[in-house]
């Protein structure tokens, strides 16, 4: 925001305030987040800055809770559980979802409307909903605390993302590009393999990642259908919060950061590579 | 698929002969074009069912079940069949007479022949406690009493449990004596039935649930109310950056957006608490004593913190969205012809945004009415939601009939305010990252 010539005092101190007033929110989205990386390394059990730490003395510095953290048994449960439900819940929604992103984008698609709403549903009824209808649900057949269970609950949560991302890139799609392969001789499947998914794939991969993230941080859902042997990174951290709040929680806090910062980096890539793909603009 | 027979097609013959224009194979043009038509939704819609019906299962069917749970009402229908048909010519005044009891004992005496797991008068009792406590204990005691119970039943039973004797807990029988109810939705609107069997209000002092709709409905006007206060500068700040700066603050937007929910949660149990960084800043900056550290969490004032902050950004990104759009010599138009900066704000800038805002706030709301988490972990007592009373229906007072009509009160809210978005803005603005 350059400031033009013509502008008086007063127009000035405005545009100084408002920088001001933009600078403080952005410190108010960024700063809770921040503040936890420097807290993770206290080496004292407390939630604030030792005189230790203000002064830059080593002493006040440790990794214990980063032991802490890797060395439990339970957490170390708790990430490999994360990781196997958020894996097999993103393949599953992510075939589902872009199977039916591809029906949803072809032009005689019957009762269109609808049927979105109901691919979407997961994603606008409040979760605690969703989650009181599985418990009673997965409980009648036998699911609740089984791996199935949760995983079928975080694939059906998931899905949306997918169908959105999916649905977004088809909007851009060249279908003369598949008529063409078709023209040329090549079956359904094989212009599927060969055309359709490699210029889509950055919409997949986008999706697949909001479906992964979805059930990597998703609790209410866990905490209503699964059993103890499925305690995920945040059902640990809930626990953590809510009986003994320790340092550790921090530690576990920096690493997701961490994990978000990557993800977020690929999927920034992504829609990048998306966008230069379909010839827009980048940004 | 369909290819016209060329000779025909060129062949100029009559409007007559058109009708019958064939395809290669013999069949006329038309069937095979609405042949092909139809394949091609078949493939479409073959392409959609496999999700389609994967969320029917998992999810829309689990939650069509949990409501049917709000109205279902069994429990003392299947118990004491016998009893119920008798009690149809009862007036509903006086003690029923002896033949409703002695129908009484011959329901416990059958249930008591049926195997453990599927005996009913203790679902009953369950039931029956929902509307009048100690029912359930009346019940339990009366079905192990019952196998030397001798006629007359009334008085065995008065002096099994003084409830027998009491009308109320017969009207109640009578009125919940049916395969439906509305008795929770009664409840859950804080209303009970009188002794006439009108729906009556609670006494002030009873009612839990109409305030606990009313505080999550402010909770989250405020809440989106923060976000727009929020978000809007920012966003305004982001559109008129050049695209590589905004993508650099967009960041700082999006990494809150991607960090999890838990992580967001507990940092601000970190800088919030007595012993927390704040706290602790202020008490070393001397501007509070060590004694009076400022409660800012396990209450409203968390709840509102954390959940605005959590939520910024559902209302940053549509509402940037929109501003992108506005070219900025609308402004500078309203200014040439003489608008103060603030009329040329007002009159032509901000009505462009409101989509956006549009968007942005119902999002929000949308999310917030129906929050769990982060409530139930800073909220304290005056932080409470509706979702942390479903919660607890379920997990700790087993109420699943008052948690199925709650939730689907909250589920009818949303899905209205929902419907109000897509009149609004269209699903197809959905979008993230």
């Amino acid at each position: 925001m350059s400031m033009p010539a013509y502008y008086t005092t007063k127009d000035k101190i405005w545009h100084y305030t408002f920088r001001v007033i933009c600078f403080a929110i952005f410190f108010f989205l960024l700063a809770p987040i921040l503040i936890m990386i420097p807290l993770s390394f206290n080496a004292q059990p407390f939630f604030t800055f030792t005189r230790e730490m203000l002064t830059l003395n080593p002493e006040g510095f440790s990794l214990r809770w980063y032991e802490d953290f890797l060395g439990s048994a339970s957490w170390r449960r708790s990430i490999q559980n994360s990781f196997l439900i958020g894996i097999a819940a993103t393949i599953l929604s992510t075939v589902l979802g872009t199977l039916a992103a591809l029906g949803l984008s072809r032009s005689e698609m019957p009762a269109k409307g609808l049927i979105m709403g109901i691919l979407i549903s997961p994603m606008i009824v409040p979760l605690i909903i969703s989650a009181a209808g599985m418990f009673f649900f997965f409980s009648s057949v036998n699911l609740a605390g089984t791996y199935l269970g949760v995983v079928l609950a975080h694939a059906a949560l998931g899905t949306p993302f997918v169908v959105i991302t999916v649905t977004a890139t088809l909007v851009g799609f060249d279908h003369s590009l598949t008529r063409a392969a078709a023209n040329l001789g090549a079956s359904p499947t094989r212009t599927f393999f060969k055309i359709t998914m490699p210029l889509i794939l950055p919409g997949v991969i986008s999706g697949a990642l909001f479906a992964f993230i979805t059930s990597f941080d998703e609790i209410v859902v866990v905490l209503f259908v699964a059993g103890p042997g499925q305690r995920t990174i945040p059902r640990e951290m809930w626990s953590g919060i809510r009986e003994d709040i320790s340092p550790t929680i921090l530690a576990v806090a920096t690493i997701l950061v961490l994990i978000s910062v990557a993800l977020l980096t690929v999927v920034e890539l992504l829609r990048r590579r998306g966008e230069r793909l379909r010839g827009m603009s980048p940004g | 698929m369909a290819q016209a027979d060329a000779s025909m097609m060129g062949a100029g013959q009559g409007p007559a002969r058109a009708e019958k224009l064939v395809t290669s194979d013999g069949t006329p043009l038309k069937r095979a074009l609405e042949r092909a038509e139809r394949q091609r939704k078949l493939v479409a819609l073959g392409l959609v069912t496999p999700l389609l019906v994967f969320l029917l299962t998992v999810f829309v069917w689990p939650i069509a079940q949990m409501m049917w749970l709000s109205v279902k009402n069994d429990q003392i229908v299947s118990a004491i069949p016998r009893t119920l048909d008798e009690l149809r010519t009862w007036d509903g005044r006086d003690l029923p007479g002896e033949n409703v009891f002695a129908a009484l004992h011959a329901d416990f005496m059958e249930d008591l022949e049926r195997p453990r797991r599927e005996q009913t008068t203790g679902p009953m009792g369950i039931r029956l406690n929902y509307e009048l406590s100690a029912a359930r204990s009346a019940v339990s005691r009366t079905s192990r009493a019952v196998a030397g119970f001798e006629a007359p039943y009334k008085e065995a039973f008065t002096d099994a449990h003084r409830l027998w004797g009491d009308p109320a807990l017969w009207r109640i029988i009578k009125r919940e004596g049916r395969p439906l109810t509305l008795s929770y939705y009664v409840a859950a609107l804080d209303r009970e039935y009188a002794d006439d069997g009108s729906i009556v209000q609670r006494d002030e002092r009873r009612r839990i649930y109409v305030p606990l709709f009313g505080r999550t409905l402010y909770l989250s006007v405020v809440i989106t109310t923060m976000t727009f206060l929020l978000g809007f500068p920012i966003a305004y700040y982001m559109s008129i950056l050049p695209m590589r700066q905004a993508n650099l603050l967009m960041i700082c937007v999006l990494l809150p957006f991607w960090t999890s929910l838990l992580v967001r949660t507990s940092a601000w149990i970190v800088l919030l608490q007595q012993q927390g960084v704040i706290n602790s800043g202020l008490v070393g900056l001397g501007l509070i004593d060590d004694g009076n550290r400022i409660s800012m969490i396990y209450n409203q004032t968390g709840t509102i913190i954390a959940m605005t902050h959590i939520l910024l950004p559902f209302m940053v990104l549509p509402l940037y969205s929109v501003m992108r759009t506005i070219p900025p010599s609308y402004m500078r138009a309203a200014k040439s012809l003489g608008a103060t900066p603030s009329t040329a704000f007002r009159r032509v800038y901000f009505p462009q945004t409101l989509p956006g805002i549009g968007a942005g706030g119902v999002l929000v709301f949308i999310i917030s009415i129906g929050y769990y988490i982060t409530p139930a972990l800073v909220g304290g007592q005056s932080g409470r939601m509706i979702s942390n009373e479903i919660a607890r229906h379920i997990q700790q007072s087993l109420n699943w009939g008052l948690a199925a009509a709650l939730g689907t009160l909250l589920l009818a809210g949303v899905l209205i305010l929902y419907w109000l978005y897509n009149r609004l803005v269209g699903t197809d603005s959905l979008k993230f990252g």
